[in-house]
């Protein structure tokens, strides 16, 4: 899927913005919802720009089947999956080759951050379920998903954050969504622990110079920390309500 | 307990710098104490600890739990303790150290779907945690309600030196047995326990707010007048009757103090939220 660069003078106008009016070091607007479903042990709710996820964790639990269990730590299954309603053409609902690489990828990113060793012989599960799609669902979903483990109380190093950036119209920007995707030159989601500071997801679709790349790397860093900010207040509202912030210190 | 510094905390986040004991929930990198859970952060002169707010149960050596017998093999019996780990209720603790499976048969103590007041007598994460019912206030539950909280709730449903449980037991003239795990087993009247779910669901629900203590009060007097009633009709030498099983063979009797005394000994949480109401 190498990225060809189309008509890529009408993604930024002359004013320097984007089709849809954001600056070019500008997130699409981000809530998060912590604890949405009731029945499972941990969730959230998503709605990156026009993406809408939904995450639960289940678990930890006994494995099932019993020969995969790990006799040193838990072990952790992810499934992303795009409902059938979630694109403009409906989506056949098998999971396809895309779908289980991003749910691998997922899985990859969440990992580090999970002290699994705590739970061994058990299994976690992670659902996350895009209700409606725009571009960068990988890297709204694993904010999600991260959000959902600690509200299922797992035993975290560190919360995970993720998000994009790309290069359209020879431009590096902030937060691919599904028409620059598609339109732009190149596409970098990374995830990473903000604060140990390290990288768990760096995927890069296009090609970038060195010079292009590492603006694009600590663009999309600017964009985790942001995100890491929205995570950490969904989590306070939901756990300490709205005394949450300035009860921060007692 | 003056000098602790309570602090709300998130996974990954900073608890605390320097050299300071981590106790739990909590993890060193480098002169960084890290929090691992959602939670309260205590943080005292020479320890650190976070007070998780969500969780599964994590079984601790010594604690009360209330579980139900789902399988049995010959030498033990597996007990679905609301964790993801099965307990282990060997035999051999049950009908003494001359058991043979030859001879004894397990199911004529516990059968399959029992529920029984358990504790845990040895854990360590790499095994099943292990069970044992002797012990005062241990063993086959004849009766009740069985309803589950969350496990990092039960503080809240305990309260401090058991103070919520005991306004819930006089407000409804019930019997509570709350497990570590998060199983609360109810004993009383029908209309009784049906408050009492009320009540303790309300502690579920509203566990962050400060005047729990007063609503649940609220809760117990408002609804109907069984608090003045139960107050006077019903005495100790009463809920023992209540809660001796009819067949006295099987299980061990509950005398109402132990059950409290061991829900708050094997609590170091309680006083956590004791300083916010």
């Amino acid at each position: 899927m190498g990225k060809q660069g189309g008509d890529s003078t009408s993604l930024i106008n002359s004013q320097g913005l984007r089709l849809d009016g954001r600056r070019f070091d500008e997130l699409r607007p981000v809530s998060i919802e912590v604890g949405v479903l009731k029945n499972a042990d941990g969730s959230a709710y998503i709605q990156f720009g026009k993406n809408k996820i939904m995450a639960a964790v289940y678990g930890p639990k006994e494995v099932h089947p019993k020969h995969s269990a790990l006799a040193d730590r838990s072990l952790l299954r992810c499934r992303y999956h795009m409902s059938p309603f979630s694109t403009e053409e409906r989506k056949n609902p098998a999971p396809s080759r895309r779908e289980i690489e991003i749910s691998k990828v997922i899985r990859e990113a969440l990992e580090p951050a999970l002290i699994l060793e705590d739970y061994p012989r058990t299994a976690i599960d992670v659902f996350v379920e895009v209700l409606q799609s725009d571009g960068g669902s990988r890297c709204a979903g694993i904010n999600a998903a991260s959000v959902a483990l600690a509200d299922a109380g797992i035993n975290m190093r560190d919360l995970v954050c993720a998000c994009a950036a790309g290069k359209i119209a020879g431009q590096i920007v902030l937060d691919i969504d599904d028409t620059e995707d598609k339109e732009g030159q190149a596409d970098l989601p990374i995830a990473i622990m903000p604060t140990s500071n390290r990288v768990t997801l760096f995927q890069l679709d296009g090609q970038l110079s060195n010079e292009e790349f590492s603006k694009a790397f600590n663009l999309a860093l600017e964009g985790c920390k942001s995100l890491y900010q929205m995570q950490r207040e969904a989590l306070i509202r939901k756990y300490f309500g709205k005394d949450g912030n300035e009860a921060g210190e007692q | 307990m003056q000098d602790i510094r309570r602090k709300y905390v998130i996974p990954g986040e900073v608890v605390a710098r320097g050299n300071l004991r981590a106790e739990a929930n909590v993890i060193r990198r480098g002169d960084k104490i890290i929090s691992t859970r959602v939670g309260m952060a205590e943080i005292g002169h020479d320890v650190v600890r976070v007070v998780p707010l969500s969780g599964p149960y994590i079984p601790r050596i010594d604690d009360l739990v209330v579980g139900k017998v789902i399988d049995y093999s010959a030498f033990a019996w597996e007990v679905d303790i609301n964790s993801c780990f099965f307990g282990i209720l060997p035999a051999q603790s049950v009908f003494g150290r001359d058991y043979s499976p030859a001879r004894d048969s397990l199911t004529e103590k516990l059968a399959i779907g029992d529920i029984i007041a358990t504790k845990v007598i040895a854990f360590d994460r790499t095994r099943d945690p292990l069970l044992s019912i002797s012990g005062p206030g241990l063993g086959r539950i004849p009766r009740g309600q069985v309803i589950r909280i969350s496990p990092a709730k039960v503080p809240r449903l305990i309260g401090k030196k058991g103070s919520m449980i005991r306004a819930i037991e006089n407000g409804c003239g019930c019997r509570l047995l709350v497990g570590q795990n998060g199983v609360v087993v109810i004993v009383g009247s029908a209309e009784g326990m049906l408050k009492a779910v009320q009540a303790v669901n309300l502690v579920e629900e509203e566990a962050h707010s400060v005047d729990l203590l007063e609503k649940v009060e609220k809760l117990m007097g408002t609804t109907s007048s069984l608090k003045e009633e139960s107050k006077s009709s019903i005495s100790p030498s009463q809920i023992k009757d209540e809660l001796e099983p009819d067949e006295s063979s099987t299980s061990v009797a509950k005398p109402n103090d132990s059950i409290k005394s061991i829900g708050t000994s094997t609590l170091p949480d309680t006083d956590v939220y004791g300083n916010q109401t």
